[in-house]
């Protein structure tokens, strides 16, 4: 069937930048590539911006398909387009791969031009803010003074929260979706886990896998399958795989027996083919780190005063990773600090990945307020 | 700049809105409970500049709040206001929703925690076409209750006398009282001949 209000054809673009970038950890980045991709035009008055941040992991290819591979659709697409609720007629939509992702920007695959090699472990570890950093220099460069709105969902929404607080003047409209103003203990622990699946691995070798011709396969297969779990619903796994079995009967054995075994093996092998470990690990850290209230002694109410964006918070009721009273603790706080704020929860029984799908009231929801975003 | 702002276009006539925007001051800080499409907050931001949210729990006037380019912020008023701090708000108002109210006392007591003052609208009970029609044996229908007893979501219905009781029984002072029947401000014997009751009120005691 065609797709009317599909982007079709994109492809990604690169920008260098020479000055360095000084890391909240203390470390400095000489220089270092962004990956992106833009859809629709950039208006003369550069006001009609719109910055997706791409969560865990997600890449700079948020819409549109690559011409080479029939089936690579951005993993955003059902939102952004043409016609769409992220309108690219009105818009101009930019998609960034972060700064020590695995998808083109400079990370840990990335060779090290001091030493010829990739960064592997080399590659510091970065915040929401260093990507805010990154974000505001990469505006600079196409001359957006500010963006109309900056987006995103999960770790996305955390990031664009985190553009919102450190360059006030650069961002109209935030939206947050299914996110949380801090990982709670319990987040911190699913990620651990997850990165101990790989830092235990045997073919990790302390990160640098790439020089021993190795990949910690076993340990990010093991690590994605963890995550996928908390990104559904109890729910959603129940009416989608129940207690169902393959072969009809138990075999008694530590085989696939089990529909979610199936899928959730199916998930990690595919995620393993296609993702850095490296990567992975960087990204879970930068979820732990996560705190703007961090600076104001934990008062969030203090940290948002600082902002001037207006902002719209979404969270989905069967969200039990970032699950709506974490969204709730956010409005409050931009609440109190008079900040223009409207909040939904939206009714879903998909768990944490509702964010990525298309449903209509979701999507009502997103284009009444991108439409009332003057440009 | 090209702006793609709600047009404000002449909304039609609405005397009770008009009531509530009567006693409000300029700029102030404004939380609408039970916003329903936003109407309210839009007639208020345009008239008076209010800087407001409105707080409503159906999925379809939250989705009308966003086309209104009103701030709404999606929560059950029966569980009370904590979203919300101390002091937040100039005036929290109630406009026809503390009939349908479960936790009558409570949302006002919320209604003043966040509050400096409270506006409640509601329909009145005691206008003699209601007390006719009870009279005369049957449960009331009218344009302020246009609902059958049977699907009706007004469960606390009252008059101004009653309301009137419950505030003294909760020490809550009541400022200003209105009474309209349409557009008519109704003066003489309004527990008999209003239609809808407007009440401000604050904690403090009244002064001057």
């Amino acid at each position: 069937m065609h797709d009317s209000d599909s982007l079709g054809i994109v492809s990604p673009q690169r920008m260098h930048f020479d000055s360095p970038l000084s890391l909240r950890s203390g470390a400095v980045l000489d220089s270092f590539e962004l990956t992106y991709e833009t859809y629709g035009e950039l208006n003369p008055a550069k006001s009609n911006a719109v910055l997706i941040c791409h969560a865990l992991s997600g890449s700079h290819h948020v819409a549109g398909v690559y011409a080479d591979n029939p089936k690579s659709t951005g993993w955003w697409n059902n939102m952004i387009g043409p016609g769409k609720p992220i309108d690219t007629r009105r818009f101009f939509v930019i998609g960034i791969n972060n700064l020590g992702g695995c998808h083109g920007s400079t990370g840990p695959i990335s060779i090290n031009s001091k030493t010829g090699k990739r960064y592997g472990p080399d590659f510091p570890l970065v915040t929401t803010g260093d990507w805010a950093e990154t974000y505001a220099r990469f505006a600079d460069r196409l001359g957006i003074d500010c963006f109309a709105a900056v987006i995103g969902g999960s770790l996305g929404g955390m990031s664009a929260l985190q553009l919102a607080l450190d360059a006030p003047e650069r961002v109209r409209h935030t939206i947050v979706i299914a996110a949380a103003a801090k990982l709670t203990a319990q987040n911190i622990a699913f990620n651990d886990v997850a990165r101990q699946a790989i830092l235990t691995d045997p073919d990790f070798y302390g990160g640098d896998y790439y020089s021993h011709g190795t990949f910690p396969r076993r340990g990010l297969r093991l690590a994605r399958m963890l995550g996928h779990i908390t990104y559904l619903s109890d729910d959603s796994m129940a009416s989608k795989f129940g207690r169902e079995l393959r072969n009809g009967t138990f075999a008694f054995n530590f085989g696939v027996e089990f529909q979610i075994e199936s899928y959730l093996r199916y998930q990690g092998d595919k995620f393993a083919d296609q993702f850095d470990a490296n990567t992975y690990l960087l990204m879970t850290k930068a979820l732990d780190y996560f705190d703007p209230a961090q600076d104001c002694d934990g008062d969030l109410q203090a940290a948002f005063a600082r902002a001037q964006a207006d902002f719209l918070v979404l969270s989905f009721s069967s969200d039990w990773r970032f699950s709506p009273e974490r969204s709730r603790t956010i409005v409050k706080a931009l609440v109190a600090s008079k900040r223009n704020v409207s909040y939904a929860e939206i009714p879903s029984s998909h768990g944490h990945d509702s964010f990525l799908m298309k449903d209509d009231y979701y999507h009502q929801l997103m284009r009444a307020y991108m439409h009332n975003i003057s440009i | 700049m090209m702006t793609n702002e709600v047009s404000h276009t002449q909304l039609p006539s609405r005397p009770d809105y008009d009531a509530i925007a009567a006693w409000i001051k300029p700029e102030s800080r404004v939380l609408d409970l039970g916003c329903g499409d936003g109407s309210l907050l839009r007639h208020l931001k345009n008239q008076l500049n209010v800087h407001g949210y409105g707080i409503e729990i159906d999925t379809q006037n939250i989705l009308a709040c966003f086309e209104n380019g009103i701030n709404v912020i999606h929560s059950d008023l029966e569980s009370g206001l904590s979203g919300f701090g101390d002091d937040s708000f100039d005036y929290v108002i109630l406009s026809q929703t503390l009939q349908a109210m479960k936790n009558t006392e409570k949302i006002i007591l919320e209604m003043l925690r966040v509050g400096k003052q409270g506006i409640v609208s509601f329909p009145n009970f005691g206008y003699w076409k209601n007390r006719l029609q009870v009279f005369s044996g049957r449960m009331p229908i009218s344009r302020c209750l246009p609902y059958e007893w049977y699907n009706t979501p007004n469960i606390h219905l009252c008059t101004l006398h009653d309301f009137e009781q419950l505030c003294h029984q909760l020490q809550v002072n009541i400022l200003e009282q209105r009474v309209m029947n349409g557009e008519r401000k109704m003066v003489l014997l309004p527990n008999l001949f209003g239609m809808l009751a407007f009440y401000r009120f604050s904690r403090e005691p009244k002064t001057g």
